[in-house]
């Protein structure tokens, strides 16, 4: 789309856009370019420029076991949470869908975990899951050592998955709510004439209706699960006990600031990069062809 | 609806209930644990109802983690990144949208793709960036300056590291409102620049006396998500704040108030609960306030 009637005056134009070039370079493109440079080259041990290694810091990174737990993790993680915010919210968006008494108070109620802090979200999961105190400890008091995320490393990953999930879920109802209305009343309506049931409309039509908002979706809540989940896990567990609550984005972290290995974390950072941008031009070609119901 | 047989409605009332009771429990207990005493909070199970001693814990937390600042800082930094962006996305997607010259195509593109790239994918290298922010220009300069030396400038050095710009700038630079703004504008009809034109606007007084009191919701929507976002920063802000004590921020404070029991002391869940509270009592209010705007920004941007 474009405008018929535009303004002549280019030094207004490029004002107006300088800022935000400026900022879009020295915060985005630099330092991409940089992650790009860093993950060719290694610096000497004893000082001077860095020195070109072709593809070596991949072959480490790919060498390296820790680093594929951690991307297996980071898509358990990524798939587990999706499953579980995107499942709930879609029964809820399903029967707020009926538009009956008070929804709109569940519509305003739902949305707001999503405003809550990862931090502080973190932080209310592990006080709730924490094995000596708290609220789920409680079951040790039945079975002795049942629950203790701070040992058990599948208990802490499933703890945090818990916790990005409730924070997603309000989100993904707004966007599941939002398609489910854009359907048409009256091929709901030709359904219900047919002699379709409720169940049967959702499975059937529904559902299947508002694939492009799944898609969507899908993507949104795995990339947030990459990137949003570090303040969660810096609260809850560190990436422990022993790792296993380490995800792609957390390890970069330890490497980079903590081992102080730019190259290997640079590295880590470009291939993360990739993946995410495959995700997004993907999300991006099929909403193009996403199919329009009005 | 289509039908309304009354089992079905009570079902639906049921799970919407049930819904509301799960999402909302976990704010409930930071809500009770806050609200109860070092001994009770310990209690296995925490006893779910609450007890007198909010204000207590809310005033012991706020002393010990420095609130005071933390929040104003917090304050300055949510508030800053939602006026850049409100002020600078929509400058670009004016120039974007209303003014035709070659490079139009690029630099959107150039925005646009930044989309796509949370900051929290690239710290290692943002971070280096940080300690001087000019050094991608002297980098472009230092490449020019290699081919054609009198061009050869030495810029100063901009540190970012504990300052507001620091915390700022980085969140700022993403498309998210570039494009808000973009898809806006270009819904405006064609005649309102014309008009303008004809009557002898500029451009400048089109921006400012047409565009932008249109443009009202859509700063106000974009204000409050930057608002609630940049509130939440927890990775950006740990990295670039090493002086604690005068550019810590609230959500950053949440990674120390963790009880641990490091010299044999059962944690102190009370206090750290209070704390969680205080954190996320700015974002929800805001969300609550503002959830019109709110919501329909998060749909208009696919954020």
């Amino acid at each position: 789309m474009e405008k018929r009637v535009t303004f002549s005056n280019y030094w207004l134009a490029g004002l107006f856009i300088a800022p935000q070039l400026f900022l879009v370079f020295t915060f985005f493109y630099w330092p991409t370019g940089q992650a790009l440079y860093w993950s060719l080259t290694l610096e000497p041990p004893f000082g001077g420029g860095n020195q070109f290694v072709g593809l070596q810091n991949f072959m480490a990174v790919f060498g390296d076991a820790h680093y594929w737990d951690s991307v297996i993790r980071s898509l358990v993680f990524a798939l587990g949470t999706t499953a579980i915010s995107v499942g709930f919210a879609t029964v809820l968006a399903l029967f707020a869908d009926r538009g009956l008494f008070g929804h709109s108070i569940f519509k305003f109620a739902y949305f707001l975990p999503y405003a809550v802090p990862a931090a502080a979200v973190g932080l209310a999961f592990r006080f709730t899951f924490t094995p000596d105190a708290g609220i789920f400890g409680a079951v040790n008091h039945i079975i002795p050592g049942l629950w203790d995320p701070s040992r058990n490393g599948g208990q802490a990953l499933f703890m945090i998955m818990l916790g990005q999930a409730w924070k997603m879920a309000g989100y993904n109802f707004v966007f599941l709510l939002a398609g489910l209305q854009s359907v048409p009343r009256s091929m709901i309506e030709a359904a219900a004439m047919d002699g379709a049931g409720v169940f049967r409309r959702m499975r059937d039509m529904q559902m299947p209706m508002i694939t492009p908002t799944f898609f969507f979706l899908f993507v949104i809540n795995i990339t947030d699960s990459f990137v949003d989940s570090f303040g969660m896990i810096d609260v809850m567990t560190r990436g422990g006990p022993s790792r296993a609550t380490e995800l792609m984005v957390y390890k970069i972290y330890l490497d980079g600031f903590e081992a102080k290995d730019y190259s290997l974390a640079a590295a880590q950072s470009m291939l993360l990069m990739l993946l995410i941008m495959v995700m997004t031009i993907f999300q991006f070609r099929y909403v193009e062809r996403r199919v329009h119901y009005n | 609806m289509v039908e309304r047989t009354r089992l079905f409605d009570i079902l639906t009332q049921i799970v919407l209930i049930i819904g509301l009771v799960i999402l909302f429990t976990p704010i409930y207990i930071v809500f009770v644990a806050a609200s109860h005493d070092f001994k009770t909070v310990n209690m296995i199970p925490m006893p779910m109802l609450p007890s007198g001693h909010l204000w207590e814990n809310l005033t012991k937390s706020w002393q010990q983690a420095g609130f005071s600042h933390v929040m104003i800082t917090s304050l300055i930094v949510a508030s800053g990144v939602a006026i850049g962006k409100v002020v600078l996305s929509a400058m670009s997607a004016f120039s974007i949208v209303y003014f035709r010259y070659r490079l139009r195509l690029i630099f959107f593109w150039l925005i646009f793709i930044t989309l796509m790239l949370p900051l929290e994918v690239r710290i290692v290298p943002t971070y280096a960036v940080a300690a001087n922010a000019l050094s991608p220009v002297q980098g472009v300069i230092d490449f020019i300056a290699s081919y054609i030396p009198q061009v050869s400038i030495q810029l100063p050095e901009w540190n970012l590291l504990n300052s507001y710009e620091g915390l700022i700038l980085p969140l700022i630079a993403t498309a998210t409102g570039t494009f808000l703004y973009r898809q806006f504008f270009l819904t405006i009809p064609e005649e309102l620049a014309e008009a303008a034109k004809m009557d002898g606007a500029g451009a400048l007084r089109f921006f400012f006396d047409i565009l932008m009191p249109l443009s009202k919701t859509n700063m106000a929507a974009l204000a409050t998500i930057m608002f609630v976002w940049a509130w939440n920063q927890y990775l950006w802000p740990i990295l670039i704040v090493t002086d604690q004590a005068h550019y810590a921020t609230a959500a950053m404070q949440l990674g120390k108030v963790v009880p641990g029991p490091s010299f044999g002391e059962p944690p102190v869940w009370n206090t750290a609960m209070a704390a969680t509270l205080i954190t996320m009592m700015p974002p929800l209010v805001v969300v609550i306030l503002m959830q019109r705007w709110f919501v329909r920004g998060l749909v208009a941007t696919e954020k």
